[in-house]
Protein backbone atom coordinates (compact mmCIF):
# COMPACT_ATOMS: atom_id res chain seq x y z
CA UNK A 1 0.00 0.00 0.00
CA UNK A 2 1.18 3.50 -1.17
CA UNK A 3 0.55 6.43 1.27
CA UNK A 4 0.17 9.62 -1.33
CA UNK A 5 0.78 13.16 0.32
CA UNK A 6 -1.14 16.03 -1.44
CA UNK A 7 0.18 19.16 -0.67
CA UNK A 8 -2.25 21.95 -0.92
CA UNK A 9 -1.41 25.79 -1.78
CA UNK A 10 -1.89 26.78 1.19
CA UNK A 11 0.54 24.62 2.87
CA UNK A 12 -1.55 22.00 3.99
CA UNK A 13 -0.74 18.32 3.95
CA UNK A 14 -2.69 15.38 3.31
CA UNK A 15 -2.17 12.15 2.78
CA UNK A 16 -4.39 9.31 0.87
CA UNK A 17 -3.94 5.44 0.98
CA UNK A 18 -3.66 5.06 -2.58
CA UNK A 19 -3.93 1.48 -4.61
CA UNK A 20 -4.47 0.64 -8.32
CA UNK A 21 -7.78 0.18 -7.66
CA UNK A 22 -8.79 3.89 -7.51
CA UNK A 23 -12.35 3.27 -8.98
CA UNK A 24 -14.62 2.59 -5.85
CA UNK A 25 -17.66 0.82 -6.23
CA UNK A 26 -19.65 2.49 -3.26
CA UNK A 27 -22.54 -0.12 -4.04
CA UNK A 28 -19.49 -2.63 -2.51
CA UNK A 29 -19.44 -0.99 0.97
CA UNK A 30 -19.31 -4.19 3.61
CA UNK A 31 -22.66 -5.06 5.86
CA UNK A 32 -21.00 -3.48 8.82
CA UNK A 33 -19.90 -0.09 7.29
CA UNK A 34 -23.73 -0.07 6.00
CA UNK A 35 -24.83 -1.11 9.42
CA UNK A 36 -22.71 1.79 10.90
CA UNK A 37 -23.60 4.18 8.89
CA UNK A 38 -27.43 3.55 8.81
CA UNK A 39 -26.90 3.15 12.88
CA UNK A 40 -24.12 5.01 13.91
CA UNK A 41 -23.42 4.15 17.22
CA UNK A 42 -22.29 6.34 20.17
CA UNK A 43 -23.07 9.71 18.04
CA UNK A 44 -22.48 12.73 20.53
CA UNK A 45 -20.84 15.19 22.28
CA UNK A 46 -19.27 15.15 25.61
CA UNK A 47 -18.20 18.02 28.20
CA UNK A 48 -14.15 18.72 26.71
CA UNK A 49 -14.20 21.46 30.13
CA UNK A 50 -14.26 18.23 32.37
CA UNK A 51 -10.72 17.12 33.69
CA UNK A 52 -11.81 13.60 32.50
CA UNK A 53 -12.49 14.04 29.08
CA UNK A 54 -10.32 14.03 26.84
CA UNK A 55 -11.31 15.02 22.84
CA UNK A 56 -9.29 14.50 19.79
CA UNK A 57 -10.51 16.12 16.50
CA UNK A 58 -8.49 14.77 13.45
CA UNK A 59 -8.67 15.33 9.43
CA UNK A 60 -9.53 18.56 8.05
CA UNK A 61 -12.29 19.66 5.78
CA UNK A 62 -9.95 19.90 2.86
CA UNK A 63 -9.54 16.79 3.05
CA UNK A 64 -12.84 15.49 2.83
CA UNK A 65 -12.43 13.86 6.42
CA UNK A 66 -12.60 15.48 9.95
CA UNK A 67 -13.46 13.38 12.82
CA UNK A 68 -13.69 14.25 16.84
CA UNK A 69 -13.22 11.31 19.25
CA UNK A 70 -14.10 11.32 22.49
CA UNK A 71 -13.89 9.62 25.71
CA UNK A 72 -14.86 9.99 29.23
CA UNK A 73 -12.21 7.86 32.22
CA UNK A 74 -12.96 6.54 35.33
CA UNK A 75 -10.37 8.42 37.52
CA UNK A 76 -10.02 5.37 39.94
CA UNK A 77 -10.54 2.50 37.58
CA UNK A 78 -7.94 3.96 33.97
CA UNK A 79 -11.31 2.46 32.46
CA UNK A 80 -12.52 4.17 29.54
CA UNK A 81 -16.72 4.61 30.69
CA UNK A 82 -17.81 6.43 27.90
CA UNK A 83 -16.86 7.29 24.16
CA UNK A 84 -18.68 9.87 21.66
CA UNK A 85 -18.12 10.66 17.87
CA UNK A 86 -19.05 12.87 15.56
CA UNK A 87 -17.58 12.54 12.06
CA UNK A 88 -17.81 14.50 8.58
CA UNK A 89 -16.56 12.03 5.92
CA UNK A 90 -17.67 9.11 3.90
CA UNK A 91 -19.48 6.05 4.84
CA UNK A 92 -16.15 4.22 5.84
CA UNK A 93 -15.05 7.20 7.60
CA UNK A 94 -18.52 7.37 10.02
CA UNK A 95 -18.44 3.32 10.29
CA UNK A 96 -14.64 3.53 11.60
CA UNK A 97 -14.89 6.14 14.31
CA UNK A 98 -18.66 4.36 15.56
CA UNK A 99 -16.47 1.16 15.18
CA UNK A 100 -13.61 2.88 17.70
CA UNK A 101 -16.07 3.85 20.14
CA UNK A 102 -17.29 0.35 20.44
CA UNK A 103 -13.74 -0.70 21.02
CA UNK A 104 -13.16 2.11 23.53
CA UNK A 105 -15.80 1.53 26.11
CA UNK A 106 -14.51 -0.86 28.80
CA UNK A 107 -11.00 -0.87 28.21
CA UNK A 108 -8.20 0.85 29.97
CA UNK A 109 -6.33 3.66 28.36
CA UNK A 110 -3.40 1.70 28.02
CA UNK A 111 -5.38 -1.27 26.37
CA UNK A 112 -7.43 1.73 24.17
CA UNK A 113 -3.81 2.88 22.87
CA UNK A 114 -2.71 -0.28 21.04
CA UNK A 115 -5.58 -0.17 19.06
CA UNK A 116 -4.66 -0.56 15.56
CA UNK A 117 -6.15 1.13 12.52
CA UNK A 118 -5.91 -2.64 10.57
CA UNK A 119 -7.77 -4.02 12.97
CA UNK A 120 -10.64 -1.53 11.93
CA UNK A 121 -10.04 -2.42 8.60
CA UNK A 122 -10.09 -6.21 9.07
CA UNK A 123 -13.56 -5.87 10.99
CA UNK A 124 -15.17 -3.73 8.64
CA UNK A 125 -13.75 -5.14 5.64
CA UNK A 126 -12.25 -1.54 4.17
CA UNK A 127 -11.65 -1.17 0.83
CA UNK A 128 -7.66 -0.40 -0.03
CA UNK A 129 -9.09 2.93 -1.16
CA UNK A 130 -10.70 3.68 2.48
CA UNK A 131 -7.68 2.71 4.63
CA UNK A 132 -6.89 5.96 5.48
CA UNK A 133 -9.88 6.05 7.22
CA UNK A 134 -9.00 3.83 9.43
CA UNK A 135 -6.09 5.15 9.92
CA UNK A 136 -7.82 8.63 10.96
CA UNK A 137 -9.80 6.65 13.24
CA UNK A 138 -6.49 5.28 15.20
CA UNK A 139 -5.15 9.25 15.19
CA UNK A 140 -8.24 9.72 16.62
CA UNK A 141 -7.90 8.17 19.48
CA UNK A 142 -4.36 8.42 20.17
CA UNK A 143 -5.45 12.03 19.98
CA UNK A 144 -8.36 12.10 22.53
CA UNK A 145 -5.65 9.66 24.82
CA UNK A 146 -3.41 12.59 24.96
CA UNK A 147 -5.77 15.31 25.63
CA UNK A 148 -6.68 13.29 28.60
CA UNK A 149 -3.16 12.76 29.84
CA UNK A 150 -2.19 16.09 29.05
CA UNK A 151 -4.83 17.53 31.33
CA UNK A 152 -4.33 15.07 33.81
CA UNK A 153 -0.38 16.19 34.27
CA UNK A 154 0.99 13.23 32.24
CA UNK A 155 3.49 13.33 29.40
CA UNK A 156 1.74 12.51 25.70
CA UNK A 157 2.54 9.55 24.31
CA UNK A 158 4.51 9.48 21.17
CA UNK A 159 4.40 6.42 18.86
CA UNK A 160 6.33 5.61 15.68
CA UNK A 161 3.92 6.05 13.00
CA UNK A 162 4.06 3.03 10.58
CA UNK A 163 3.33 3.39 7.32
CA UNK A 164 0.84 1.28 5.41
CA UNK B 1 -48.29 8.25 -11.04
CA UNK B 2 -46.62 5.52 -9.40
CA UNK B 3 -42.82 6.01 -8.01
CA UNK B 4 -40.29 4.26 -10.31
CA UNK B 5 -36.86 3.18 -8.48
CA UNK B 6 -34.17 3.75 -8.59
CA UNK B 7 -33.94 7.04 -10.12
CA UNK B 8 -31.57 7.99 -12.24
CA UNK B 9 -30.22 11.53 -12.15
CA UNK B 10 -26.75 11.26 -13.48
CA UNK B 11 -27.77 12.30 -17.26
CA UNK B 12 -24.41 14.29 -17.63
CA UNK B 13 -22.83 11.17 -17.60
CA UNK B 14 -25.22 9.53 -19.67
CA UNK B 15 -28.37 9.38 -20.43
CA UNK B 16 -30.59 5.95 -21.24
CA UNK B 17 -31.30 5.18 -25.24
CA UNK B 18 -34.73 6.57 -26.36
CA UNK B 19 -36.37 3.52 -27.55
CA UNK B 20 -37.62 5.26 -30.66
CA UNK B 21 -33.96 5.68 -31.09
CA UNK B 22 -33.06 1.70 -30.71
CA UNK B 23 -35.86 1.49 -33.51
CA UNK B 24 -34.61 2.81 -35.93
CA UNK B 25 -31.41 1.18 -35.18
CA UNK B 26 -32.00 -2.00 -34.94
CA UNK B 27 -32.47 -2.68 -38.96
CA UNK B 28 -29.07 -1.83 -39.38
CA UNK B 29 -27.37 -4.35 -37.52
CA UNK B 30 -29.20 -7.30 -39.56
CA UNK B 31 -30.47 -7.32 -42.70
CA UNK B 32 -29.23 -3.33 -43.61
CA UNK B 33 -25.57 -4.76 -42.32
CA UNK B 34 -23.60 -2.77 -45.34
CA UNK B 35 -20.77 -0.82 -45.53
CA UNK B 36 -21.19 2.84 -46.23
CA UNK B 37 -18.34 3.01 -48.27
CA UNK B 38 -19.23 -0.28 -50.38
CA UNK B 39 -19.84 1.73 -53.78
CA UNK B 40 -20.60 -1.33 -56.19
CA UNK B 41 -23.45 -2.80 -54.90
CA UNK B 42 -27.26 -2.46 -53.07
CA UNK B 43 -25.94 -3.55 -49.32
CA UNK B 44 -23.74 -0.21 -49.59
CA UNK B 45 -25.83 2.23 -51.25
CA UNK B 46 -28.54 1.36 -48.37
CA UNK B 47 -26.03 2.19 -45.84
CA UNK B 48 -24.88 5.03 -47.40
CA UNK B 49 -28.00 6.18 -47.70
CA UNK B 50 -29.21 5.64 -44.21
CA UNK B 51 -25.95 7.73 -43.25
CA UNK B 52 -26.31 10.56 -45.40
CA UNK B 53 -29.79 10.83 -44.01
CA UNK B 54 -28.67 10.91 -40.38
CA UNK B 55 -26.08 13.52 -41.29
CA UNK B 56 -29.14 15.80 -42.47
CA UNK B 57 -30.52 15.66 -39.19
CA UNK B 58 -27.56 15.76 -36.99
CA UNK B 59 -26.76 18.80 -39.40
CA UNK B 60 -29.97 19.93 -39.06
CA UNK B 61 -30.20 19.74 -35.18
CA UNK B 62 -27.23 22.85 -35.71
CA UNK B 63 -28.01 24.93 -38.34
CA UNK B 64 -25.17 23.23 -40.16
CA UNK B 65 -24.70 21.68 -43.77
CA UNK B 66 -24.46 17.55 -43.90
CA UNK B 67 -21.10 18.17 -45.32
CA UNK B 68 -20.01 19.61 -41.95
CA UNK B 69 -20.49 17.13 -40.27
CA UNK B 70 -17.70 14.40 -39.62
CA UNK B 71 -19.07 11.25 -37.55
CA UNK B 72 -16.56 9.82 -35.14
CA UNK B 73 -16.71 7.69 -31.75
CA UNK B 74 -17.79 10.29 -29.85
CA UNK B 75 -17.57 13.61 -28.21
CA UNK B 76 -13.63 12.59 -26.48
CA UNK B 77 -12.35 11.55 -29.54
CA UNK B 78 -14.07 14.87 -31.79
CA UNK B 79 -12.12 16.83 -29.08
CA UNK B 80 -8.87 15.49 -30.29
CA UNK B 81 -9.21 15.78 -33.41
CA UNK B 82 -10.30 19.64 -33.57
CA UNK B 83 -7.43 20.27 -31.14
CA UNK B 84 -4.80 18.09 -32.76
CA UNK B 85 -5.91 18.54 -36.30
CA UNK B 86 -6.48 22.49 -35.95
CA UNK B 87 -2.71 22.62 -34.20
CA UNK B 88 -0.97 20.52 -36.99
CA UNK B 89 -3.26 22.27 -40.51
CA UNK B 90 -2.14 25.64 -38.63
CA UNK B 91 0.91 25.76 -37.87
CA UNK B 92 2.48 27.55 -40.15
CA UNK B 93 0.51 30.30 -38.58
CA UNK B 94 1.18 29.88 -35.06
CA UNK B 95 1.07 27.69 -32.15
CA UNK B 96 -1.06 28.85 -29.24
CA UNK B 97 -4.52 27.92 -28.11
CA UNK B 98 -6.80 29.59 -25.73
CA UNK B 99 -9.15 27.55 -23.55
CA UNK B 100 -10.13 27.44 -20.02
CA UNK B 101 -9.92 25.75 -16.52
CA UNK B 102 -13.38 24.38 -16.07
CA UNK B 103 -13.07 22.10 -19.68
CA UNK B 104 -13.87 18.82 -19.92
CA UNK B 105 -10.65 16.58 -19.28
CA UNK B 106 -10.82 15.53 -23.16
CA UNK B 107 -10.12 19.28 -24.10
CA UNK B 108 -7.55 19.97 -20.92
CA UNK B 109 -5.51 16.88 -21.23
CA UNK B 110 -5.37 17.26 -25.37
CA UNK B 111 -3.84 20.93 -25.10
CA UNK B 112 -1.61 19.51 -22.10
CA UNK B 113 -0.24 16.85 -24.87
CA UNK B 114 -0.17 20.05 -27.74
CA UNK B 115 2.09 21.46 -24.69
CA UNK B 116 4.11 18.33 -24.90
CA UNK B 117 4.54 18.79 -28.86
CA UNK B 118 6.00 22.44 -28.11
CA UNK B 119 2.75 24.45 -28.47
CA UNK B 120 1.51 27.27 -25.82
CA UNK B 121 -1.90 27.15 -23.88
CA UNK B 122 -3.32 29.72 -22.23
CA UNK B 123 -5.69 28.63 -19.85
CA UNK B 124 -8.04 30.83 -18.84
CA UNK B 125 -9.35 30.91 -14.87
CA UNK B 126 -13.47 31.42 -14.60
CA UNK B 127 -15.53 33.72 -12.57
CA UNK B 128 -17.26 32.81 -9.13
CA UNK B 129 -19.56 32.17 -11.24
CA UNK B 130 -18.22 30.07 -14.20
CA UNK B 131 -18.00 31.77 -16.26
CA UNK B 132 -15.24 33.20 -18.52
CA UNK B 133 -13.79 37.28 -18.55
CA UNK B 134 -14.15 38.22 -21.92
CA UNK B 135 -12.11 40.99 -21.53
CA UNK B 136 -8.84 38.43 -20.06
CA UNK B 137 -10.30 36.19 -23.30
CA UNK B 138 -9.36 39.19 -25.97
CA UNK B 139 -6.33 40.04 -23.76
CA UNK B 140 -4.66 36.35 -24.02
CA UNK B 141 -5.26 36.48 -27.79
CA UNK B 142 -1.53 36.85 -29.73
CA UNK B 143 -0.64 36.90 -33.43
CA UNK B 144 0.44 33.35 -32.55
CA UNK B 145 -3.12 32.30 -31.16
CA UNK B 146 -4.89 29.98 -33.71
CA UNK B 147 -7.57 28.66 -31.77
CA UNK B 148 -9.95 29.34 -29.06
CA UNK B 149 -11.33 26.43 -27.23
CA UNK B 150 -14.27 27.23 -25.05
CA UNK B 151 -17.22 25.20 -24.02
CA UNK B 152 -20.51 25.47 -24.58
CA UNK B 153 -21.99 24.07 -21.34
CA UNK B 154 -20.48 22.61 -18.22
CA UNK B 155 -20.94 19.13 -17.08
CA UNK B 156 -20.49 19.56 -14.06
CA UNK B 157 -22.44 22.74 -12.74
CA UNK B 158 -24.07 23.33 -16.16
CA UNK B 159 -22.76 26.88 -16.72
CA UNK B 160 -23.11 27.91 -20.52
CA UNK B 161 -20.72 30.32 -21.71
CA UNK B 162 -21.13 33.56 -23.63
CA UNK B 163 -20.83 31.69 -27.06
CA UNK B 164 -21.53 34.45 -29.32
CA UNK B 165 -18.94 37.10 -27.49
CA UNK B 166 -16.63 34.57 -27.47
CA UNK B 167 -17.29 33.95 -31.12
CA UNK B 168 -17.11 37.61 -31.84
CA UNK B 169 -13.66 38.08 -30.08
CA UNK B 170 -12.46 34.99 -32.36
CA UNK B 171 -13.72 36.50 -35.63
CA UNK B 172 -12.42 40.04 -34.74
CA UNK B 173 -8.60 38.45 -34.19
CA UNK B 174 -9.06 35.78 -36.91
CA UNK B 175 -8.38 33.12 -34.56
CA UNK B 176 -11.06 29.80 -34.81
CA UNK B 177 -13.32 28.75 -32.39
CA UNK B 178 -13.75 25.34 -31.01
CA UNK B 179 -16.52 24.52 -28.67
CA UNK B 180 -17.15 20.95 -26.88
CA UNK B 181 -21.19 21.01 -27.24
CA UNK B 182 -21.47 17.33 -25.72
CA UNK B 183 -23.55 18.67 -22.88
CA UNK B 184 -25.69 21.50 -25.24
CA UNK B 185 -26.28 20.21 -28.51
CA UNK B 186 -29.92 18.88 -27.94
CA UNK B 187 -31.15 20.54 -24.28
CA UNK B 188 -30.56 23.90 -25.71
CA UNK B 189 -30.53 25.78 -29.40
CA UNK B 190 -27.20 25.45 -30.36
CA UNK B 191 -27.05 27.26 -33.99
CA UNK B 192 -23.78 27.10 -35.17
CA UNK B 193 -24.10 30.35 -37.66
CA UNK B 194 -25.97 32.53 -35.06
CA UNK B 195 -23.45 31.56 -32.81
CA UNK B 196 -20.54 31.47 -34.76
CA UNK B 197 -19.01 28.58 -34.04
CA UNK B 198 -16.22 27.47 -36.19
CA UNK B 199 -15.81 23.76 -34.78
CA UNK B 200 -17.91 21.78 -32.40
CA UNK B 201 -17.66 18.34 -30.69
CA UNK B 202 -20.89 16.40 -29.47
CA UNK B 203 -22.09 13.07 -28.53
CA UNK B 204 -25.05 10.75 -29.39
CA UNK B 205 -25.33 9.37 -25.87
CA UNK B 206 -25.77 12.52 -23.81
CA UNK B 207 -28.86 13.25 -26.03
CA UNK B 208 -30.57 9.76 -25.78
CA UNK B 209 -29.03 8.27 -28.63
CA UNK B 210 -26.46 5.25 -28.35
CA UNK B 211 -22.82 4.73 -27.14
CA UNK B 212 -20.44 5.34 -28.98
CA UNK B 213 -20.53 7.84 -31.88
CA UNK B 214 -20.42 11.26 -32.56
CA UNK B 215 -19.50 14.21 -34.65
CA UNK B 216 -16.85 16.98 -35.04
CA UNK B 217 -18.39 19.92 -36.92
CA UNK B 218 -15.89 21.47 -39.21
CA UNK B 219 -17.06 25.07 -41.14
CA UNK B 220 -16.57 24.34 -44.72
CA UNK B 221 -17.71 28.50 -45.21
CA UNK B 222 -16.52 31.88 -43.48
CA UNK B 223 -13.75 30.89 -43.20
CA UNK B 224 -13.37 27.51 -44.89
CA UNK B 225 -11.91 25.31 -41.59
CA UNK B 226 -9.85 21.72 -41.76
CA UNK B 227 -8.17 19.84 -39.59
CA UNK B 228 -5.20 17.12 -40.17
CA UNK B 229 -6.71 13.40 -39.68
CA UNK B 230 -5.69 12.04 -36.33
CA UNK B 231 -6.68 8.80 -37.67
CA UNK B 232 -5.25 7.31 -41.25
CA UNK B 233 -6.67 4.99 -43.55
CA UNK B 234 -9.50 4.79 -46.45
CA UNK B 235 -9.94 8.56 -46.35
CA UNK B 236 -13.93 8.41 -44.54
CA UNK B 237 -15.20 11.46 -43.74
CA UNK B 238 -13.38 14.21 -46.23
CA UNK B 239 -10.33 12.50 -45.14
CA UNK B 240 -10.67 13.75 -41.78
CA UNK B 241 -11.31 10.74 -40.25
CA UNK B 242 -10.26 7.12 -41.56
CA UNK B 243 -12.67 4.26 -40.29
CA UNK B 244 -15.69 1.89 -41.34
CA UNK B 245 -18.83 4.04 -40.24
CA UNK B 246 -20.68 3.00 -37.40
CA UNK B 247 -23.90 2.88 -39.45
CA UNK B 248 -26.76 1.79 -36.99
CA UNK B 249 -25.18 4.74 -34.41
CA UNK B 250 -24.58 7.07 -36.73
CA UNK B 251 -28.35 5.82 -37.76
CA UNK B 252 -29.34 6.25 -33.93
CA UNK B 253 -27.62 9.66 -33.62
CA UNK B 254 -29.38 11.03 -36.41
CA UNK B 255 -32.94 9.66 -34.68
CA UNK B 256 -31.64 11.01 -31.80
CA UNK B 257 -30.51 14.63 -32.96
CA UNK B 258 -34.24 14.97 -34.87
CA UNK B 259 -36.32 13.72 -31.41
CA UNK B 260 -34.62 16.80 -29.64
CA UNK B 261 -34.74 18.67 -32.88
CA UNK B 262 -38.44 18.44 -32.59
CA UNK B 263 -39.01 18.00 -28.46
CA UNK B 264 -36.44 20.21 -27.00
CA UNK B 265 -38.24 23.37 -26.87
CA UNK B 266 -41.23 21.79 -24.70
CA UNK B 267 -38.74 19.64 -23.05
CA UNK B 268 -36.09 22.08 -21.60
CA UNK B 269 -39.36 24.14 -20.47
CA UNK B 270 -40.22 21.08 -18.36
CA UNK B 271 -36.70 19.84 -17.31
CA UNK B 272 -36.13 23.12 -15.79
CA UNK B 273 -39.13 23.71 -14.29
CA UNK B 274 -38.42 20.38 -12.64
CA UNK B 275 -34.95 21.64 -11.57
CA UNK B 276 -35.89 24.56 -10.19
CA UNK B 277 -38.57 22.64 -7.66
CA UNK B 278 -35.47 20.04 -6.82
CA UNK B 279 -33.16 23.07 -5.94
CA UNK B 280 -35.60 25.12 -4.48
CA UNK B 281 -36.64 22.01 -2.29
CA UNK B 282 -32.86 21.48 -0.77
CA UNK B 283 -32.11 25.31 -0.78
CA UNK B 284 -34.34 25.57 2.08
CA UNK B 285 -32.10 23.55 4.52
CA UNK B 286 -29.32 25.94 5.54
CA UNK B 287 -25.82 26.59 4.27
CA UNK B 288 -26.83 25.25 1.17
CA UNK B 289 -25.64 26.81 -2.15
CA UNK B 290 -25.84 26.12 -6.17
CA UNK B 291 -22.76 26.04 -7.78
CA UNK B 292 -22.52 28.13 -11.07
CA UNK B 293 -24.67 31.02 -12.33
CA UNK B 294 -28.36 30.35 -12.24
CA UNK B 295 -28.81 32.93 -15.10
CA UNK B 296 -26.86 30.94 -17.69
CA UNK B 297 -27.31 27.37 -17.53
CA UNK B 298 -28.54 24.34 -18.89
CA UNK B 299 -31.87 23.58 -17.73
CA UNK B 300 -31.47 19.86 -16.82
CA UNK B 301 -28.24 20.30 -14.27
CA UNK B 302 -28.02 21.57 -10.76
CA UNK B 303 -25.30 21.29 -8.92
CA UNK B 304 -25.28 22.13 -4.76
CA UNK B 305 -23.00 22.03 -1.94
CA UNK B 306 -24.19 20.91 1.23
CA UNK B 307 -22.02 22.63 3.57
CA UNK B 308 -20.67 20.50 6.32
CA UNK B 309 -21.32 17.35 5.16
CA UNK B 310 -19.14 14.99 2.73
CA UNK B 311 -20.58 14.19 -0.87
CA UNK B 312 -19.74 10.65 -0.35
CA UNK B 313 -21.40 9.92 2.46
CA UNK B 314 -24.31 11.77 1.65
CA UNK B 315 -24.83 9.95 -1.64
CA UNK B 316 -24.60 6.84 0.71
CA UNK B 317 -27.69 7.65 2.07
CA UNK B 318 -29.63 7.52 -0.54
CA UNK B 319 -27.60 5.64 -3.15
CA UNK B 320 -29.55 2.36 -3.26
CA UNK B 321 -32.92 4.76 -4.80
CA UNK B 322 -31.28 7.89 -6.47
CA UNK B 323 -27.71 7.69 -8.37
CA UNK B 324 -25.86 10.77 -9.24
CA UNK B 325 -22.57 12.37 -9.01
CA UNK B 326 -20.88 13.90 -6.19
CA UNK B 327 -18.16 16.59 -6.54
CA UNK B 328 -15.93 15.05 -3.49
CA UNK B 329 -13.11 12.62 -4.22
CA UNK B 330 -13.59 9.22 -2.89
CA UNK B 331 -16.88 8.70 -5.91
CA UNK B 332 -14.15 9.68 -8.80
CA UNK B 333 -11.67 8.66 -10.42
CA UNK B 334 -9.14 10.68 -8.32
CA UNK B 335 -9.33 11.23 -4.90
CA UNK B 336 -9.10 14.71 -4.91
CA UNK B 337 -12.43 16.72 -5.20
CA UNK B 338 -13.35 18.50 -8.55
CA UNK B 339 -11.09 20.79 -10.29
CA UNK B 340 -14.03 22.09 -11.93
CA UNK B 341 -15.95 23.42 -8.47
CA UNK B 342 -12.51 24.37 -7.32
CA UNK B 343 -12.16 26.75 -10.37
CA UNK B 344 -15.08 28.55 -9.61
CA UNK B 345 -13.59 29.16 -6.56
CA UNK B 346 -15.06 27.17 -3.94
CA UNK B 347 -12.73 25.13 -1.23
CA UNK B 348 -12.27 22.14 -1.05
CA UNK B 349 -14.98 21.81 1.72
CA UNK B 350 -17.47 23.03 -0.13
CA UNK B 351 -16.24 20.91 -3.16
CA UNK B 352 -16.21 17.78 -1.16
CA UNK B 353 -19.44 18.71 0.16
CA UNK B 354 -21.31 18.90 -3.71
CA UNK B 355 -23.93 16.94 -5.45
CA UNK B 356 -24.64 17.28 -8.94
CA UNK B 357 -28.49 16.52 -10.12
CA UNK B 358 -28.55 15.38 -13.88
CA UNK B 359 -32.30 15.45 -14.94
CA UNK B 360 -33.46 14.12 -17.82
CA UNK B 361 -36.26 13.04 -20.83
CA UNK B 362 -37.16 10.32 -18.63
CA UNK B 363 -37.51 12.12 -14.96
CA UNK B 364 -40.59 12.39 -13.32
CA UNK B 365 -41.90 14.88 -10.84
CA UNK B 366 -42.62 11.83 -8.45
CA UNK B 367 -38.74 10.94 -8.84
CA UNK B 368 -37.94 14.88 -8.21
CA UNK B 369 -40.28 14.71 -4.99
CA UNK B 370 -38.84 11.60 -3.95
CA UNK B 371 -35.06 12.97 -4.10
CA UNK B 372 -35.89 16.31 -2.36
CA UNK B 373 -37.16 14.63 0.50
CA UNK B 374 -34.04 12.23 0.32
CA UNK B 375 -31.95 14.32 0.04
CA UNK B 376 -32.92 16.17 2.84
CA UNK B 377 -33.30 14.24 5.25
CA UNK B 378 -29.62 12.61 4.69
CA UNK B 379 -28.02 16.17 5.13
CA UNK B 380 -29.90 16.44 8.51
CA UNK B 381 -28.95 13.62 9.49
CA UNK B 382 -25.62 13.61 8.54
CA UNK B 383 -25.49 17.31 9.92
CA UNK B 384 -26.33 15.74 13.28
CA UNK B 385 -22.90 13.43 12.91
CA UNK B 386 -20.95 16.10 11.58
CA UNK B 387 -18.33 17.58 14.07
CA UNK B 388 -18.13 20.41 11.57
CA UNK B 389 -21.28 21.62 11.60
CA UNK B 390 -21.70 21.80 15.66
CA UNK B 391 -18.77 24.00 15.25
CA UNK B 392 -20.70 26.08 12.63
CA UNK B 393 -23.75 26.02 15.12
CA UNK B 394 -21.53 27.47 18.18
CA UNK B 395 -19.71 30.10 15.91
CA UNK B 396 -16.75 28.74 15.87
CA UNK B 397 -15.03 29.81 12.56
CA UNK B 398 -14.00 26.61 11.22
CA UNK B 399 -11.25 29.11 8.87
CA UNK B 400 -9.10 29.85 11.59
CA UNK B 401 -9.29 26.16 13.27
CA UNK B 402 -5.69 24.86 13.11
CA UNK B 403 -6.33 21.70 11.99
CA UNK B 404 -4.32 18.68 12.84
CA UNK B 405 -3.21 17.00 9.48
CA UNK B 406 -3.36 13.77 8.24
Amino acid sequence: MKVRKHIYKNGRICTFAHSHIVKLNIMAYSDKVIDHYANPKNVGTLDKSKNNVGTGLVGAPECGDVMRLQIEVDEVSGVIRDAKFKTFGCGSAIASSSLATEWLKGKTVDQAMAIDNMDIVEELNLPPVKIHCSVLAEDAIKAAINDYRVKNGLPELVEEKKVH
Amino acid sequence: MELNLPIYLDNNATTPMDPRVLDAMIPYFTEKFGNAASRNHSFGWVAEEAVDYAREQVAKLIGADPKEIIFTSGATEADNLAIKGIYEMYASKGDHIITCTTEHKAVLDTCKHIETLGGHVTYLPVQADGLVDLAELEKAITPKTILIAIMYGNNETGVIQPIREISQIARKHGVLFFTDGTQAVGKVPVDVNADGIDLMAFSAHKMYGPKGVGALYVRRKNPRVKVTSQMDGGGHERGMRSGTLNVPAIVGFGKACELCMNEMEAESKRLSKLRDKLEQGLLVLEEAYVNGTPEHRLPHTANISFKYVEGEGLMMGFNKNIALSSGSACTSASLEPSYVLKALGLGDDLAHSSLRFGLGRFTTEEQVDYTIAAVKETVLKLREMSPLWEMFQEGIDLDKIEWAHH
